[in-house]
């Protein structure tokens, strides 16, 4: 944490500097590796290039999202099975740990992560990350986490494991990726804190920009608990096992960072992205940002609240809930339903607030409609589909977690929480793959297709539809969950909702693998058009990223604009046409 | 496109200061997550009739609150390295921030001599392992203040008086202080 961290890069890139002899192997103008051998691994390897750091969690999100489809599938297929099993108990227990460690740590949290590094800066107006090495830190960190719980899992550890070294390093493995993301987490916050342009005021910072802030203080405050928890696990696991019972307790003390409401943290970003791209998709500012702003935050404090009282979650009407007998009764269930229907609500408000505001700006504006003239173009772009699927899923998790929370519906045990947890993960790939897709021109250089894109928004929303929406029907009809009897059941109608499962995951896995084909294909030049120029502003976007090239140069601006607005490129506009240039939006018009 | 117009490049806004009163914040959710599980867990141990602290166990008190009251000098002296820092007074910050570090190990080892006046051994129980889990992981956050401590040190020796990275630093050590303070009360004091 020294001064000299804001200068990122100041290695390989600023090599350069030294004179014309000296060859590093990175080009100057972009930042990225030559012909030299190695150079772009270890260009990849230590650089502190906030695009890169961002690729490389994003990269490994994907990885992690296909290795946890991969265990759905395993799991999947075990259940449509039915009562006969497949895997042998010791690997069943293996696959339950890596699934649910692979939907948080190994999918939601560098994918998420990923894209607040990668664009959190370029959207601020800043050259750099503030700490761009401990965001690297942060990165090696917890993939050294995920290859540590992979090795642990692989020789029989984890939560059931039988070899407690194995456990040991499991444990272990959960503080590396919980300090991973609190090193990340640090530099996101300080970011948005200290390196926005002139004339940015926190009040004009992009909703994206906005949701990584909220999202960072939450790891802040989430994860250290988390890191002390798994101190304790380790030093007790490894010597007496009095204080929490050996493996037992891993899942008791530290099963939290596994669960709802924790997971809807780490999908604030994607609420974030959502109302990032609702004014580009009516091409309209959006006026109330204020409430924006609160509906984000909401999603946070509530959720992090009811990480806090998980014991007020719950409803606990365990036998004639839904009943009042007399007074007592009343006042009793009233009294336990306000901590429940406050965490619960809560959330939902909150990204009830986001589609508030879409429907506002949905309306036309009242001059275009009484004129009939329908100006107010709509342009819903490929990544605006993805992000709003992924949105959707979560809301509905969002809303079974808060039946999943009454104990009349005798929910928990049951795969419900299977399908809520995949729901809100699924959600979270979704909308990382639309901020991908979005923000693909700053990153790669690139414009992904949106008549490609489309459709595999479309399968991949299917898919976590049917990957999860299932097993809460199962989960109503008394399927027990994994730890539950492995998940096996014996009720032969439950078969269909196994079976639309098993055919969710596959789609979603479709959907991720034609996504990754598509970006591959599209960073690789055209040899029809090698030299083919991507505009700066391909999607009519209003925010402060896209003024600079694509892809945006190692350090973001040529030079560092002031900003007058929320939007700046509207401004830009505007101002472009009363001076009567026509030249300020002509690179604007080269959308796909 | 037309370029707005163009601003100096704009330094980071007190970004040390921010970096070091989140990583305080952190600190704080640490100690105190900790610090909450090690309450439940001795509430519990006492629902069951079981005795918390083992009976041949005596925590040593003179040692423990010796650490709390060196944490007073501790902050003056890095409150005197942002003094000086302010003054380009490099002589007496390098000075404050050798007598920061200095007692900050001193602390270190005033829990090492607590290990080894409690002989108590880490698989002996509940309470052994929770204590050297709590007290450990305070001992590594201090152990990385002292790192920080050499690095501002270094870096003042070199002649780069950089008074935010000195304000940086003593927020990093108050928050160190009240961590301390809890801990003490938690640990020590209520055993």
């Amino acid at each position: 944490m020294t001064s000299t961290e804001s200068s990122p890069d100041a290695g390989p890139e600023s090599g350069a500097d030294s004179g014309p002899d000296v060859d590093t192997g990175i080009d100057d103008e972009t930042g990225e590796p030559g012909g030299r051998p190695f150079a772009f691994l270890v260009h990849w390897m230590t650089s502190t290039d906030s695009k890169v750091v961002g690729r490389l969690f994003i990269a490994g999100g994907v990885l992690g999202l296909l290795a946890t489809i991969t265990i759905n599938i395993i799991l999947g297929v075990e259940r449509v099975d039915g009562d006969t099993a497949i895997l042998d108990s010791d690997a069943w227990s293996q696959l339950i740990d890596a699934q649910r460690l692979g939907l948080v740590f190994g999918t939601a949290l560098p994918l998420v992560t990923g894209l607040c590094i990668a664009l959190v800066p370029i959207q601020l107006g800043a050259r750099a990350l503030a700490f761009p090495r401990l965001a690297a830190l942060g990165f090696w960190l917890w993939f050294g986490g995920v290859v540590v719980a992979g090795v642990s899992l692989a020789r029989n550890g984890g939560t059931l494991g039988l070899d407690a070294d194995m456990v040991d390093l499991y444990i272990a493995s959960l503080g590396l990726m919980a300090l991973g993301g609190l090193a990340a987490a640090t530099s996101i916050a300080t970011t948005v804190l200290t390196t926005r342009a002139p004339g940015m005021t926190m009040r004009r910072v992009p909703f994206f920009s906005w949701s990584a802030l909220v999202y960072a203080l939450c790891l802040l405050l989430m994860l250290p608990v988390l890191v002390g928890t798994v101190v304790y696990l380790f030093v007790d696991h490894r010597n007496t096992r009095e204080a929490f019972g050996g493996n037992v307790g891993i899942l008791e003390w530290a099963g939290w960072i596994f669960t709802q409401p924790t997971t809807f943290v780490f999908a604030i970003p994607v609420f974030g992205l959502f109302a990032e791209l609702l004014p580009v998709a009516f091409g309209k500012r959006l006026t109330s940002r204020g409430v924006v702003y609160s509906g984000l935050t909401l999603v946070a404090v509530s959720a992090l609240a009811a990480v806090t009282q998980v014991g007020a979650f719950n409803l606990p009407w365990a036998g004639g809930g839904f009943t009042v007998d007399d007074a007592d009764d009343l006042e009793r269930k009233v009294r336990d339903g306000i901590p429940w229907a406050f965490f619960n609500f809560l959330p939902v408000l909150g990204v009830l607030i986001l589609f508030g505001a879409g429907l506002a700006l949905a309306k036309p504006a009242k001059a275009d409609s009484d004129s009939g003239s329908g100006k107010s173009r709509v342009n819903i772009s490929a990544a605006m589909v993805f992000v709003f699927l992924g949105a959707e899923m979560i809301f509905v998790a969002m809303i079974a977690s808060m039946l999943h929370a009454i104990d009349d519906l005798g929910l928990q045990g049951t795969v419900f929480e299977e399908g809520v947890i995949v729901g809100v993960v699924y959600g979270i790939a979704l909308g990382a793959m639309g901020g991908a897709l979005h923000w693909s021109p700053k990153l790669t250089g690139r414009v992904i297709a949106a008549g490609k894109a489309a459709p595999l928004a479309l399968l991949g929303g299917a898919g976590a539809v049917l990957a999860s929406v299932p097993y809460m029907i199962a989960g109503f009809l008394d399927q027990p969950g994994l730890h539950q009897a492995g998940g096996l059941y014996e009720n032969s109608d439950l078969l269909i909702w196994n079976i639309l499962t098993l055919i969710g995951h596959g789609l979603m896995a479709l959907a991720v693998l034609g996504f990754v084909g598509l970006v591959l294909r599209t960073s690789t030049p055209d040899p029809d058009d090698p030299d083919h120029v991507v505009p700066p502003n391909p999607w009519n976007s209003q925010t402060l990223e896209w003024i600079t090239t694509s892809p945006a140069p190692a350090d973001n601006f040529d030079d560092v604009p002031v900003v007058e607005s929320a939007e700046p490129v509207l401004d830009l506009e505007t101002a472009s046409t009363s001076a009567g240039s026509t030249s300020a939006t002509s690179t604007n018009k080269g959308g796909v | 496109m037309q370029a707005l117009p163009a601003a100096p490049s704009p330094e980071p806004r007190r970004q040390l200061l921010l970096g070091a009163s989140l990583a305080s914040a952190a600190i704080g959710m640490l100690v105190g997550g900790m610090l909450a599980v090690w309450v439940l867990q001795r509430t519990r141990a006492h629902d069951l009739g079981q005795s918390w602290l083992p009976s041949d166990v005596t925590i040593p008190e003179v040692p423990a609150n010796v650490m709390l009251i060196a944490f007073l000098p501790l902050c003056i002296f890095a409150q005197w390295g942002v003094w000086a820092g302010r003054r380009n007074d490099r002589g007496h910050a390098l000075l404050a921030l050798g007598l920061t570090g200095l007692i900050a190990l001193m602390i270190v080892n005033a829990q090492a001599f607590v290990y080894h006046e409690m002989g108590l051994v880490v698989a002996e129980g509940a309470y052994a392992g929770m204590f050297y889990a709590v007290t450990g992981t305070y001992v590594a956050l201090l152990l990385a203040g002292v790192i920080f401590t050499i690095i501002v040190a270094f870096r003042q020796f070199g002649g780069r008086t950089d008074g935010e990275l000195l304000v940086a630093h003593a927020v990093f050590w108050y928050a160190m202080t009240a961590a301390f303070a809890a801990l003490w009360y938690v640990v020590y004091v209520l055993k």
